[in-house]
């Protein structure tokens, strides 16, 4: 199957009341971060900092991985390897069997979106339940995250306010505290009846086998440590090799991310209920995902995109996530990373469009904590699609044929004059009461939208010449 | 304005430059090609305009086609291997010759060492007058309200907002103004205009709508490609408001 993202602009760009939302919202998270990256004096090198540490730790993924599950191990947990979506899935469900549980309370994990592992436990008759407000309004609405961090961005208050009054009762009101309390309530019931809990995972520290997952609303130390058992999936890329490197992670992370100092939770889990201890789990599950990043670490022009920490900063600064939003990329991760992140999660194939979704503005570059190239790696996998193509095609593309055809003209300088004079000469057939009009390929996008200057008479050069024979 | 550095006069100097002008201003835009060399001969520089060159090869790299893309760059490479400073009255350009088109040959190929060498010579326009010259003003006057757009590639790749600014605030008469976001994206993104039409459009609209917010009667900025973009947004609005490349803003001298 090909994700496409074009076919989905128009109806996002029309859609009045998504436009209204979505500005004001980006707008806030944008300020918000700015405001909070500008009381640090050394973010630069921060953001330098964090991208050698992630660097490091990427050149040596294998050993810290390994420390990261003996100190897991050694503090009464179990780590489970899981090479793709499918093996994490089925050790999940396997396990939920055992134990026979009923019901799963779940945080936030992007990770459990890309493995589709609420549909697998509902398939499964395991009634997972989002736990994170905003999850908790997708997984009502039956959508999927708008954002990455903020996956009910794009909804109003008053569609909230809708939603739960339909789904759960809710008499409507105009006060926020009172949506949050409905919520809050539902959830408690969920959260004492639960079996298992799972979790996503921030950081994995492999000096320590601390797992650091960050969070606003309590509901992940709930889920960590309420039911009898917890499971955190994580991507084998969340691994950080000491504790001090939190420090500096935490720091860019909830900054770039929601624009606070320190996000009101901070989690740092160390494995299962110990003897004397009257809470926590009884067992404690880290399962470690691959699904196709030991690929992308493979690739050295790449590899850097394993850094991500996943702050959707990216996605609020990018004027193209600004106007399309999220779920007109069709895939789990949206905007420049989710750009550069799906084709290599899947192939560049199966999302030919994600890398052309840009303009290569850079502002994502600009913004990223961990500073990963992303207008590069958008570069490169251009590259590799447009290759794909022309293997796959049984006729060379349009594209591509126009492309030999234009480097064929422009690598002589007679024939780039040549085709120079000849699109002077048949313009002013296009021209209408003065505006320069080409509705046909490949100007009819633009025409659509812009009108195009009509062309001057002569070229620069034999302007030029001319001058330079007057001797001005 | 008094504590701006007057007018650098650098007639005795021998300075000899070549002229990289790009395809799109050579064949579309010629009146950019002119102004800049007009100011660079206001300015005692003399320009070289080597007619062996076309493009720097930056459609199809953009678009993913490097087989293409390296093609048409061997043959900039080769029309100034032996040339003097290159100035390019374009941001986006610029990049192209010195970020990416060394990226495109092995680094030690003949290729890539001359793709590097040429990268290190090669200037944008404003910074070739602020860094390289050391002057602000050009000498020209245009006593009008002015907005300045950054191009991306010249702001984020290569660093250059100051410059522009400087220069623009040069001019005799003028009244600058920011426009909100200066520094966000037109849209326009090459290839990405006409792929994701409506999508680049729309960006733009933003962009337009900030322009207006300014007040300003003029938008600078010093892309012809931006402003191509801008300016046929503008006009299918109706709107009063004109594009201006920075080179012909600056070339508003008498003569």
């Amino acid at each position: 199957m090909q994700l496409r993202i074009r076919s989905n602009t128009s109806a996002v760009l029309s859609d009045a009341n998504l436009q209204a939302n979505l500005k004001p919202a980006l707008e806030k998270s944008l300020q918000a971060r700015d405001r909070a990256v500008a009381e640090v004096s050394n973010w630069e090198e921060l953001r330098q900092h964090a991208h050698d540490v992630k660097a490091h730790t990427l050149s040596r993924l294998d050993h810290y991985l390994e420390q990261l599950e003996r100190k897991v191990i050694a503090q009464g947990g179990k780590v489970v390897w899981a090479d793709t979506g499918a093996e994490a899935l089925e050790f999940i469900v396997g396990l939920l069997q055992e134990r026979e549980i009923k019901k799963v309370a779940k945080s936030k994990t992007m990770l459990g979106e890309e493995i589709h592992l609420n549909e697998e436990l509902e398939r499964a008759h395991f009634n997972p339940v989002e736990t994170d407000l905003g999850e908790y309004i997708i997984q009502l609405s039956r959508e999927t995250p708008f954002h990455i961090v903020t996956p009910a961005l794009h909804k109003s208050k008053e569609e909230v306010v809708d939603l739960f009054g339909r789904e759960l009762g809710m008499p409507p009101t105009d006060d926020v505290e009172a949506i949050t309390a409905t919520a809050r309530a539902v959830l408690r019931r969920h959260f004492l009846t639960a079996g298992a809990g799972i979790t996503g995972v921030n950081f994995g520290v492999a000096e320590t086998g601390t797992l650091a997952v960050v969070e606003n609303e309590g509901n992940v130390r709930l889920c960590a440590s309420l039911p009898e058992v917890h499971i955190a999936i994580m991507g084998i890329e969340k691994v950080v090799p000491r504790a001090r490197d939190l420090a500096v992670f935490l720091k860019l992370l909830s900054r770039s991310a929601t624009g606070q100092k320190s996000t009101s939770y901070v989690n740092f889990i160390n494995g299962p209920r110990r003897e004397g201890e009257w809470d926590g789990p009884r067992d404690f599950y880290l399962v470690l995902v691959d699904n196709g990043r030991s690929r992308i670490l493979a690739d050295p022009e790449l590899r850097q995109t394993l850094a991500c920490i996943r702050c959707g900063a990216c996605l609020n600064v990018c004027p193209v996530y600004q106007r399309i939003g999220g779920h007109a990329y069709g895939s789990t991760y949206q905007g420049p990373i989710g750009a550069i992140l799906t084709p290599q999660l899947t192939s560049a194939e199966a999302a030919p469009e994600h890398p052309f979704a840009s303009s290569l503005c850079g502002a994502c570059y600009e913004t990223c904590p961990v500073k990963i190239e992303i207008p590069h790696i958008l570069l490169k996998l251009r590259e590799r699609v447009q290759r794909g193509k022309q293997r796959l095609a049984r006729h060379l593309p349009l594209e591509a044929w126009a492309m030999q055809f234009w480097a064929w003209a422009m690598s002589s300088p007679k024939r780039y004059s040549f085709l120079g004079n000849f699109m002077r000469r048949v313009h002013p057939f296009f021209v209408r009461n003065g505006r320069m009009r080409v509705p046909m390929p490949p100007f009819s996008g633009w025409d659509r939208y812009r009108d195009l200057p009509p062309l001057p008479e002569e070229s620069f050069r034999e302007q030029l010449r001319e001058l330079r024979k007057e001797g001005k | 304005m008094d504590s701006d550095p007057a007018p650098v006069n650098l007639a005795d100097v021998a300075m000899k430059v070549s002229l990289f002008v790009t395809c799109l201003v050579d064949q579309v835009f010629p009146q950019v090609g002119l102004s800049t060399v007009k100011i660079l001969d206001r300015l005692g520089v003399d320009v070289d305009f080597d007619e062996r060159q076309a493009c720097c090869g930056q459609p199809a790299f953009n678009s993913g086609h490097a087989d293409e893309s390296r093609t048409v760059a061997r043959r900039f490479l080769e029309a100034y291997a032996d040339s003097g400073p290159v100035v390019v009255p374009s941001g986006s350009c610029a990049t192209m010759l010195k970020v990416f088109v060394p990226t495109l040959f092995p680094p030690d190929s003949r290729e890539g060492r001359l793709a590097r060498e040429i990268a290190g010579r090669t200037y944008e326009l404003s910074d070739f007058l602020v860094s390289a010259l050391g002057v602000t003003r050009t000498g020209a006057r245009f006593p009008e309200a002015v907005t300045y757009h950054d191009s991306c590639h010249q702001l984020r790749e290569l660093g250059i907002g100051r410059q522009p600014r400087l220069l623009i605030q040069g001019v005799e008469g003028i009244r600058f103004v920011e426009m909100p976001n200066a520094a966000r994206c037109c849209g326009f993104g090459g290839t990405f205009s006409v792929k994701f039409a409506d999508v680049s459009a729309a960006i733009g609209e933003d962009k337009v709508d900030t322009i207006h917010e300014s007040g300003a009667r003029y938008v600078v900025a010093n892309d012809v490609s931006c402003l191509m973009h801008i300016g046929g947004l503008l006009q299918r609005r109706g709107s009063q408001v004109r594009t201006l490349h920075l080179a012909e803003l600056l070339s508003k001298f008498e003569e």
